[in-house]
């Protein structure tokens, strides 16, 4: 048992650190959450030179060759600072789901342009029916020749407005179980017949209803086979709800660090407030929520480095987390006192984000449901 | 990262677990985890034998130095052996004898003092109590009044220790006494070794809201204890006090015991039928017992990493994480009895031997016994303000 980050770990921990509080210092964070794009195309590119989005694409394909671990160490400083961008969907939910199951044709496309910096990807999953689970699947996918000829609505797809790729979960046949028929595409987003409007939601993060009508497809841009995509998107669902879990760890210790900060700093009946007792014990029940949801946070997302069976442990890490960085952040609200509740402080960015994180990936009482079915119930 | 235990471990590991399974079948009926169990007319032989079984097994003392029966065993070696141990709820291993004078004579007693006390309870023939808590001193234990005179070889003892768990059974205690009664804190307070045979110690039972007698009262009158057995100089007790945690406090034992209930309730709800339907098919039932799972788990990975931290910096500098393990630990143990006492509905307020009592009667004393553990070895206050202060350097205002 080893419990330690590697040094090379620390040292990108605290080089991301670094950069992201000088390049993206939290007015811009609020630029960019006004902005059309949602992201800095400057900041972007510094990010690719630094290797970032290539960070676990393999070495042939111009990448940095290293594991999810690692990008779990760098998404946790992402969500300490606030990044806002396609990031997390051009690496978490593009490029993984492709180097699992991409062709070596794909892969030789995509993962390099990922790489440098010169493509955004995101997947289409949900859809207005609102569920991670494959019976929420209704988008159609039908062979015409060459080609597959898609139709349907998909919702909450981060980034589809300036996406160069989307990944996009159809449904190709009706089996006996929601999870047959199931089949992935690379679908190039400039393709006629689609079309993107983005969603107007809380944490102001770009989630966007694309509708595909009478989508022509070539049948060569299918990923993984056809009809058993769904292991796919399971597997890149346990990835993405730990990348996301990484997320909230960083921006829970934020929201605990400044809360602490201005707990000894903020004077009241002629003390700091952090000496009352009743602040201690708010603090401390932060203090105990983000670190657990460090431990096991780290604690799965090595068993999804690994490779190891992890569909209870990322179902309890999610849940955990989700209630925990709520509880933090409107803690560090509660504690901050009335400029905590303004759209000037820093506390609502963490605030919005922790409530926009719950939901994404399945919420708790999703997660509890996963967990009861694990034990047998 | 690796959180992998390595072949060596996991080998410990099933030949503990296939020990305890067998073992655990000559546990009296209705056997239940908690040192409520232990201090009974009925357990207290059962913990006894528990307690010489591991010893021939050379497992009672394992983090102890080899020259006093232990093999030193590492941190996270303690951790599998405490998890497993509270899986099967066994009892043995007396936390106050193990667990806190030995690792304290260890590290502060004098050679002549580690000689008299330590193999006797490697060979578990000697079983201790704490008197610490007073009447008047209890978070505020600095404030203790119990008096310790000296009188030629001697000092005499004077006082009232309270919630003393176990003393009714216990052999020894260790006890600490004021000895400069001009200073009013913890300074001028020593620390004794008491033979609880000695003429003039009294105990009471102080019996917990369902009968059990776990606490009791230990009166003090003209108490003679040769100074020999005062541990460290005259006046410098309180520093002592802090070598008794210095040992693996990751409450991992609670979570191995929570997580052996919760497979039970959760049996439970899977074949009990109540009004036609089975208990586990009610969403709210799910979801309570997910809702544990998580906390269960997630609560294994903060023991693990408070052990990791206690071998790796030391036990003071983890003193944060040891705390929040123990609040988090005794507060799932109680939202666990509370969840199963609701779960059981009218039949959760039936005790043990009515043929009514479902899982024995479990809830309707667990939902109770519960209150204890939030307040025992430092209350969930008190632990609360250990974060504060040493994880996030808040000011210390009492």
């Amino acid at each position: 048992m080893n419990l330690d980050f590697t040094e090379e770990q620390e040292m990108l921990r605290t080089s991301a650190r670094d950069f992201l509080t000088t390049e993206c210092p939290k007015t811009l964070v609020r630029e960019l959450e006004e902005s059309e794009k949602g992201y800095s195309p400057e900041l972007w590119k510094k990010m690719a030179e630094l290797g970032w989005m290539g960070l676990v694409i393999p070495d042939k394909y111009d990448g940095m060759g290293m594991q999810f671990m690692d990008l779990a160490v760098l998404l946790e400083e992402m969500g300490r600072n606030i990044l806002p961008g396609p990031f997390f969907s051009t690496v978490v939910l593009g490029a993984l789901p492709i180097l699992s199951a991409g062709s070596e044709e794909q892969k030789k496309e995509i993962l390099p342009k990922i790489a440098g910096g010169k493509a955004i990807l995101t997947m289409a999953l949900t859809e207005p029916s609102a569920t991670y689970e494959a019976s929420g699947v209704h988008t159609k996918a039908v062979a015409r020749g060459n080609s597959f000829i898609l139709n349907g609505t998909k919702l909450f797809v981060e980034n589809a407005h300036i996406a160069d790729y989307i990944i996009c979960v159809t449904r190709t046949k009706d089996g006996a179980s929601p999870e047959e028929g199931i089949t992935l595409f690379l679908v190039d987003a400039k393709s006629p017949g689609i079309k993107c409007a983005v969603i107007p939601t809380i944490a102001l993060d770009k989630q966007c209803e694309v509708v595909f009508e009478n989508v022509s497809v070539p049948k060569k841009n299918m990923l993984g086979e056809l009809d058993k995509g769904w292991p796919l998107v399971a597997r890149t669902l346990e990835q993405a709800t730990m990348a996301k879990c990484a997320e909230m760890i960083g921006g829970a210790q934020a929201a605990l660090d400044m809360t602490v900060a201005y707990a000894k700093e903020r004077v009241q009946y002629g003390r700091p407030i952090g000496a009352f007792q009743a602040i201690q014990f708010y603090l401390s029940d932060m203090w105990m929520k983000v670190t657990m949801s460090k431990n096991i946070t780290y604690e799965a997302v090595w068993m999804v480095s690994e490779g190891l069976p992890c569909t209870e442990k990322v179902a309890i890490a999610k849940g955990w987390v989700n209630d925990a960085y709520k509880f933090v952040t409107e803690r560090g609200v509660q504690v901050h006192g009335a400029i905590g509740t303004t759209r000037d402080h820093d506390m609502g960015l963490y605030y919005r984000r922790a409530w926009a994180a719950d939901q994404t990936f399945g919420n708790t009482d999703f997660q509890r449901e996963v967990v009861a079915r694990q034990m047998g119930l | 990262m690796d959180f992998k235990l390595t072949p060596e471990q996991e080998a410990l590991k099933k030949e503990l677990d296939d020990f305890l399974r067998e073992e655990m079948k000559n546990a009296p009926p209705g056997w239940e985890a908690g040192m409520e169990a232990m201090f009974s007319d009925e357990g207290w032989p059962f913990h006894r034998y528990m307690a010489r079984r591991l010893s021939e097994k050379g497992w009672l003392v394992r983090p102890w130095p080899r020259e006093y029966g232990g093999v030193d065993a590492p941190m996270i070696e303690q951790v599998i052996f405490s998890e497993v141990m509270g899986y099967h709820r066994a009892p043995g291993r007396d936390i106050f004898g193990i667990g806190m004078i030995g690792p304290t004579l260890l590290v502060a007693g004098n050679e002549e003092q580690k000689k008299e006390h330590l193999p006797p309870i490697a060979r578990a023939e000697r079983f201790w109590c704490q008197g610490w808590s007073e009447p008047n001193a209890g978070s505020d234990l600095a404030s203790l009044t119990t008096r310790a005179v000296r009188d030629g070889d001697d000092y005499i003892i004077n006082g009232q220790k309270t919630w003393t768990s176990g003393a009714h059974f216990a052999d020894w205690s260790f006890i600490l006494a004021r000895t400069n009664p001009e200073e009013k804190r913890s300074r001028g307070i020593s620390f004794f070794l008491v033979d609880m045979k000695s003429p003039g110690v009294t105990v009471r039972p102080l019996l917990g809201m369902n009968g059990t007698h776990l606490f009791n009262e230990v009166y003090y009158d003209d108490v003679r204890v040769p100074a020999r057995n005062r541990v460290g100089e005259e006046n410098e007790g309180w520093a002592i006090t802090r070598a008794t945690m210095n040992f693996e406090r990751s409450s991992i034992e609670t979570v191995g015991v929570v997580k052996r209930e919760l497979e039970e309730l959760a049996a439970f709800c899977k074949e009990t039928k109540w009004n036609g339907k089975t208990l586990s098919q009610n969403p709210f039932v799910r979801h309570r017992l997910a809702q544990l799972a998580i906390e269960i788990d997630v609560g294994r990975a903060l023991a693990y990493r408070t052990a990791w931290l206690q071998e790796k910096g030391g036990l003071l500098l983890s003193a944060d994480a040891a705390s929040a393990a123990k609040v988090y630990g005794t507060e799932l143990a109680q939202r666990l009895a509370y969840t199963g006492y609701q779960i059981m509905g009218l039949y959760g307020q039936v005790k043990m031997g009515s043929k009514w009592a479902p899982l024995h009667g479990s809830y309707e004393s667990s939902s109770q016994l519960c209150m204890g553990m939030n307040l025992a070895g430092g209350s969930s206050e008190v632990q609360r303000n250990m974060i504060a202060w040493f994880g996030l350097g808040l000011p210390r205002t009492i």
